[in-house]
């Protein structure tokens, strides 16, 4: 889930640096994620995971980190193993 | 020095409106800083009543400096402006201030010394989006250098601090900022710009290359990005309204006074303006619920910061902006069209160009279609807010 969450950030999170220099606990944000480009990378995890994120979700939290965007996927796939 | 004990906190707005509006035209005219009014709100301790009673202030809420804003607006625009956009300021230490040791105790000097704080977001070369910045804070030791090409900080002259924005390291992305607090001693100023605009011409809204050295314990502690979305987007769209709000109820009040002088100097005959003030009057309950509406809703979710960051609230807040900056132009070119030449005039009771000029501001100020494009992006995601009274 997580190389998948990588390739959606790498595709559509504009951010200034590869995707593979970042750890999965890496601020997306200090990174240079801009909140255009976060609504982007959660537009594509939608359509790859097949989910739609409930207003609860959107917020910086949840797009933290690649391993925020995976609790945030794992917790409406309703699949906690899924996240690792 | 007026005696505050004993006076409510409209009481003390209202003598200071009084004093910002006998000077408002003259402000306008020169282009020049409200220092009346700015001193009138020293006399009154206005610039602290938002830091906690704790460090020295009132610990009052956002709806009650909003009332003060929309107070001053009906004297003074400029002078409303400078005093929303100081506790604009104030709300970001506020918020994200008090567990700074530094930051707690620069505070308490504002509220002591009344201290008039400045803002510097802009910078040539971003384009107008407060979120980017190219200058970097410099740290090296204890101590925090900055320059910056700031092509506005409104009256970056009169101020006794300024709170700046930069990237966080010289390596950090154009995103990843800082604020950081530098007093007045601490700072010189060139000046590069300056501010002749068609209103809010008061603000002094010159631009200055900033150069500055501080200790770095004067750098906030959270990133600009949380600061940005939890205490910042709102407040100026708040505050900001809060003053457009009172410019139009001054302007619908001189159109009333219009009416009014007609309907008397011909009783049984209704005057040909009634008709457009009860619209004006209309618009001006829409702009009211509107500010409360967002003043309600910040009031709520202020104590939880993932509300204060989440999608809804920040379309929310969006919104109210958008509203109140469009509607004031609506209501003062109605109360224009009541007044007639003696509106247009200069130097009448019923004189509302500077009305006029002053609320084109609003639409430009965070421009509305940077924010629209801002909104739409967010509603790809967020869903529709379906609730009435939430």
């Amino acid at each position: 889930m997580k190389q998948k969450i990588r390739d959606i950030l790498g595709k559509h999170g504009g951010l200034p640096v590869p995707v593979d220099t970042l750890s999965d606990d890496a601020d997306l944000y200090a990174a240079g994620l801009s909140s255009f480009a976060s609504v982007q990378v959660m537009l594509g995890i939608e359509e790859a995971f097949d989910v739609e994120f409930p207003d609860s979700l959107l917020n910086r939290k949840s797009f933290q980190s690649v391993d925020a965007i995976a609790r945030a996927v794992a917790s409406l796939v309703g699949n906690a193993e899924a996240a690792e | 020095m007026t005696l505050t004990v004993g006076s409510s906190l409209v009481e003390r707005a209202e003598r200071v409106s009084a004093v910002a509006a006998a000077h408002a035209d003259d402000v306008d005219v020169k282009g020049r800083f409200p220092r009346e009014a700015v001193d009138a709100m020293i006399a009154e301790r206005l610039l602290s009543i938002q830091i906690p009673a704790a460090l020295g202030g009132e610990g009052c809420s956002l709806s009650e400096i909003a009332e003060v804003c929309s107070l001053l607006g009906q004297g003074c625009s400029a002078a409303a402006m400078i005093f929303a956009m100081h506790h604009i300021k104030l709300s970001s230490l506020v918020t994200h201030g008090q567990e700074s040791a530094w930051h707690a105790a620069f505070m308490r000097r504002v509220a002591d010394g009344q201290l008039l704080l400045g803002s510097a977001t802009t910078e040539g070369g971003i384009g107008g989006n407060l979120r980017n910045s190219i200058c970097a804070i410099e740290v090296e030791g204890d101590t925090c250098r900055l320059t910056k090409d700031a092509t506005v900080i409104s009256y970056g002259a009169e101020a006794d601090a300024i709170l700046i924005t930069s990237r966080a390291h010289a390596d950090a992305a154009s995103t990843d900022q800082v604020m950081t607090v530098f007093t007045k001693e601490q700072y010189t100023l060139e000046r590069t710009h300056v501010w002749d605009t068609l209103g809010m011409r008061g603000t002094c809204s010159d631009g200055w290359l900033f150069k500055g050295e501080a200790p770095k314990a004067q750098i906030f502690p959270k990133p600009f990005a949380e600061i940005a979305a939890q205490s910042m987007l709102a407040t100026s769209h708040l505050l900001w309204s809060a003053v457009w709000y009172g410019i139009a109820v001054n302007a619908v009040s001189r159109a009333q006074a219009f009416v009014r002088a007609a309907a008397r100097k011909s009783p049984g005959v209704t005057p040909p303006g009634a008709l457009r003030l009860a619209e004006a009057s209309n618009l001006l309950q829409l702009l009211k619920s509107n500010t409360i509406a967002g003043l309600r809703e910040y009031e709520v979710a202020k104590a939880d910061p993932d509300r204060l960051s989440s999608m809804g609230f920040a379309v929310a807040m969006n919104n109210v902006k958008i509203a109140s900056s469009e509607t004031i132009l609506v209501i003062i070119n109605q109360a224009m069209l009541i007044c007639g030449i003696m509106g247009y005039k200069n130097g009448t009771p019923y004189s509302l160009g500077r009305h006029l000029r002053d609320a084109h501001s609003a639409q430009l100020m965070i421009s509305n279609d940077r924010i629209l494009g801002n909104t739409s992006n967010l509603l790809l995601v967020h869903k529709q807010d379906t609730s009435l009274i939430g």
